[in-house]
């Protein structure tokens, strides 16, 4: 029978990237080194290559054959853990990933470096004297070859031990076996049959002599009788002539009468001529396995999460019921009971609601798992002592918060080993410890999880940030910056103030791609500073992207959801704040800046209650470091809100990024803020073009507003 | 029918020798390490165990031996999955009391093959 096995590719794979993430950190703790985790890495890697080898990718069960049996040598205490080897099993665990990534994206692996690391394994351990073994040992049966000559005639005496069956053998399976090899002529031996009563009905007491007429090899035969050679005498020879009907030898005469002998052998004296089934030909363990599309995108839920959703299901089943039977014949006495029983669904619904969204929620160890390896190799190519201090690595996310968030962690990382730890004269000079501290923290904080990245590094040099943002021409000299203004110009496209290029960071494709991913994940970033003694850049992440924390706003007729996330304070306009710059633009004097005001009436040509912007509420909102003020007619509750896309369901809608249903079954649109700022910004542009000559001096009038 | 325990760490490996073996027709029972295969072969009626060796909290050779202390796994066959074709490894199997081992990589032709040496 066939069985596809491409549907188990994905688990493999998923299962083998665990697997490396485990080698990988418990390499790192290594250096100290112990039994118990040398062996954790030996079972991951042995497991990676039994997979691989079971699924045929043979690449991988090669590459991965040298690193186990260096880690074998380890852990057998032939080896010494010498910190080169463990370098050379950490880059050999990237071979592996790189191998196993490009199964799973079923590209061509890049092998230079795969290669390189396999030679440099090889060398390693021949260098002790161990020969590197055949990476796979394909079972003889696999490849037993039709042999084109004639059959030869074996004669086969096989006497077991006693207790034979005591480890589960059976003589007749293995004659079974021997049948599939050729065509055989059991008989069964009883002379060393004891008295009936003397017989112990686990053990065998009989032989057998078997005529084999096969074209097979000896080592064919041998295979068959592989389990049980410590277990019986087994003479096999050959007869040159090809004469099955050879008397048998003397040894297997007298013919036992004894049925219940032994239950599992066969009745003595009857002979047992089996065809020979088909061949067991070369099924090649080789054979590649139909690759499957293999995107990860399952995920493994703990029991319990599981668990307390259906418990919580059960729950809403019971109040489902109390209520409708509330309703068969209700009159107002029953009023009270309703009431008790709908406060009794609100809070299964926001249970249920809870317990659903735990389940795409993954500790966050999961993307902090990386970290350890890459402070220890960047620590080793700068030559700075880093320690990295994981903090509430259980902190749960959303799964797709999570892969997105990785990136960007990276990168703050990488900049916080490369730029905010110094060197350790420079430390010691300032009488600090010699070693650095970078500490990774995750907690939560209301409905958002915050990740901080903490170095006890030299600070950010505010001047460099601004002479590097006068040159870029951000800023001009006469700008007076707060701190929290200052940092944020690194975030600056094409912004670094690394003195000089480093291998590790300051490539130029920097922060700002860090901010902008951090954004589009609904979050922000924010940098804390302070000279001498280190840096702080603490990310604000929503705790998952289906469900969003929304102020639901009234504009005419129509409600919109305004993410709160990017809400800085709601307000009554006063009148003497109000700017008109232009014909259009208004702008507001919100303390020190200046907050360009768009009507949302207008922004989407509806009816309003309010067109006059002393009577409406303003909602200062703030994306990509720009505020604006949303003109709106009324604030109405805040809540969480379902996203529902809205190029499923429509299209996409300038200012809008989504829509929700909101409790009485009416959609309501959700603002994009960012989006909205742009279109501001464009339309103001535009209306300027339009009077560029009238009044020239319009032109900067919004971005100088936003930006000032 | 005839009810087989299948115990390995690897999912993969547990679910693909699983699935291989219920498309043949026995019936199967999973663990995820020897612990638990030891846990729930106690009250069960299983015919074979395939047993990976390399696991955590308890190891094949370790299963093996604890099974053949119960009396209803005296004669029970027990194989065990090995990347090790080393004799090393198949004579600590055999010593623990495994009647046979089965050499990673197979496939599922020749694990079917395989089964059919040790059960009827």
């Amino acid at each position: 029978m066939s069985v596809d096995l491409s549907q188990f590719i994905p688990s493999f794979l998923e299962e083998s990237f665990e697997g490396l993430e485990l080698m990988e950190s418990s390499l790192l703790d290594l250096e100290q080194g112990d039994d118990e985790t040398i062996n954790s890495i030996f079972r991951a890697a042995h497991s990676i290559k039994g997979g691989a080898g079971t699924f045929g990718f043979n690449n991988v069960t090669e590459f991965t054959h040298l690193v186990e049996t260096l880690l074998d040598e380890m852990r057998d205490g032939r080896r010494k853990i010498e910190q080169d080897d463990v370098e050379l099993l950490l880059d050999s665990v990237d071979c592996m990933r790189l191998l196993i990534e490009s199964i799973r994206d079923e590209t061509e692996c890049e092998t230079s470096k795969i290669i390189e690391t396999s030679v440099l394994l090889e060398k390693t351990l021949a260098a002790d004297g161990v020969e590197v073994s055949e990476a796979i040992t394909i079972n003889s049966s696999d490849t037993v070859e039709s042999k084109t000559d004639d059959s030869s005639t074996w004669q086969i005496s096989f006497i077991p031990e006693h207790h034979l069956v005591q480890t589960g053998n059976d003589p007749l399976l293995l004659f079974n076996a021997l049948a599939d090899v050729g065509e055989v002529t059991i008989v069964a031996c009883a002379k060393d049959l004891p008295a009936l009563n003397d017989i112990d009905a686990e053990e065998i007491y009989l032989s057998w002599n078997i005529t084999l007429q096969s074209s097979a090899e000896e080592d064919d035969i041998k295979e068959v009788f592989e389990w049980v050679e410590d277990e019986c005498e087994l003479i096999i020879t050959k007869e040159e002539l090809s004469n099955g009907d050879l008397s048998i030898p003397e040894l297997l005469t007298e013919p036992a009468s004894l049925e219940e002998a032994d239950s599992i052998v066969p009745t003595p004296t009857i002979e047992v001529p089996v065809q020979p089934t088909s061949s067991p030909s070369a099924t090649n363990t080789d054979k590649p396995v139909s690759k499957a599309k293999t995107e990860l995108g399952s995920i493994r839920v703990g029991v319990d999460k599981v668990d307390s959703l259906i418990n919580l299901v059960g729950e809403l089943v019971i109040t489902q019921s109390m209520l409708s039977e509330l309703g068969n014949d209700f009159d107002l006495s029953k009023v009270e009971r309703l009431n008790s029983g709908l406060e009794q669904l609100l809070q299964n619904t926001k249970e249920l609601q809870e317990s659903v969204m735990r389940i795409r929620m993954l500790p966050i160890s999961f993307a902090f798992n990386r970290f350890p390896r890459l402070v220890h190799d960047l620590s080793k190519k700068t030559g700075k002592e880093v320690e990295l201090i994981l903090k509430g690595e259980q902190t749960e996310l959303d799964k797709t918060v999570m892969e997105q968030i990785g990136d960007p962690l990276v990168h703050l990382v990488r900049n916080a080993v490369d730029h905010g730890i110094e060197s350790a004269e420079v430390r010691i000079a300032n009488g600090k410890p010699k070693k650095g501290t970078i500490m990774l923290d995750a907690y939560h904080q209301g409905g958002s999880i915050v990740i901080e990245i903490k170095d006890d590094g030299g600070g950010i040099d505010r001047e460099a940030v601004f002479n590097k943002a006068l040159e870029k021409g951000i800023v001009d000299e006469k700008t007076v910056l707060t701190d929290a203004q200052t940092f944020d110009l690194l975030f600056e496209p094409g912004f670094s103030t690394a003195k000089e290029v480093s291998d590790i960071s300051g490539r130029g494709v920097g922060m700002d791609v860090v901010k902008k991913n951090i954004q589009a994940l609904g979050g922000r970033i924010q940098v804390i500073s302070e000279p001498g003694k280190g840096s702080t850049f603490r990310v604000n992440l929503p705790l998952t992207l289906a469900i969003l924390d929304g102020q639901l706003v009234q504009v005419g007729t129509e409600t919109y959801i305004i993410p709160l996330i990017t809400i800085v304070e709601s307000l009554q306009p006063q009148k003497e704040l109000i700017n008109r710059v232009s014909g259009d633009m208004v702008l507001y004097r919100l303390r020190e800046d200046n907050v360009p005001v768009i009507p949302i009436y207008q922004l989407f040509n509806i009816p309003c209650e309010f067109d006059n912007i002393e009577n409406s509420l303003l909602v200062v909102v703030e994306a990509d470091g720009q505020k604006i003020g949303l003109m709106v007619d009324d604030l109405l509750a805040q809540q969480q809100v379902v996203i529902k896309s809205l190029n499923d369901n429509y299209q996409q809608v300038d200012g809008i990024s989504g829509a929700t249903i909101l409790g009485d079954g009416s959609v309501a649109m959700i603002l994009d803020v960012p989006g909205i700022i742009t279109m501001a910004l464009a339309q103001a542009q535009l209306n300027q073009q339009n009077r560029s000559r009238l009044q020239p001096k319009i032109t900067q009038s919004i971005s100088e507003g936003v930006n000032s | 029918m005839t009810k087989i325990l299948v115990v390995d760490d690897s999912n993969s490996i547990r679910d693909m020798v699983s699935f291989t073996l219920k498309s043949a027709g026995y019936e199967t029972v999973e663990a995820k390490d020897g612990q638990d295969g030891l846990n729930k072969a106690q009250g069960t009626a299983i015919d074979l165990v395939i047993s990976d060796v390399n696991m955590p909290i308890m190891d094949g050779i370790t299963l093996c031996q604890e099974l053949r202390k119960l009396p209803s796994f005296k004669f029970t066959p027990i194989l065990m999955l090995t990347t090790e074709s080393s004799g090393d490894m198949k004579m600590r199997g055999k010593a623990a009391g495994a009647t046979g081992w089965l050499v990673k990589p197979f496939n599922p032709e020749k694990l079917l093959a395989t089964i059919k040496r040790v059960v009827r």
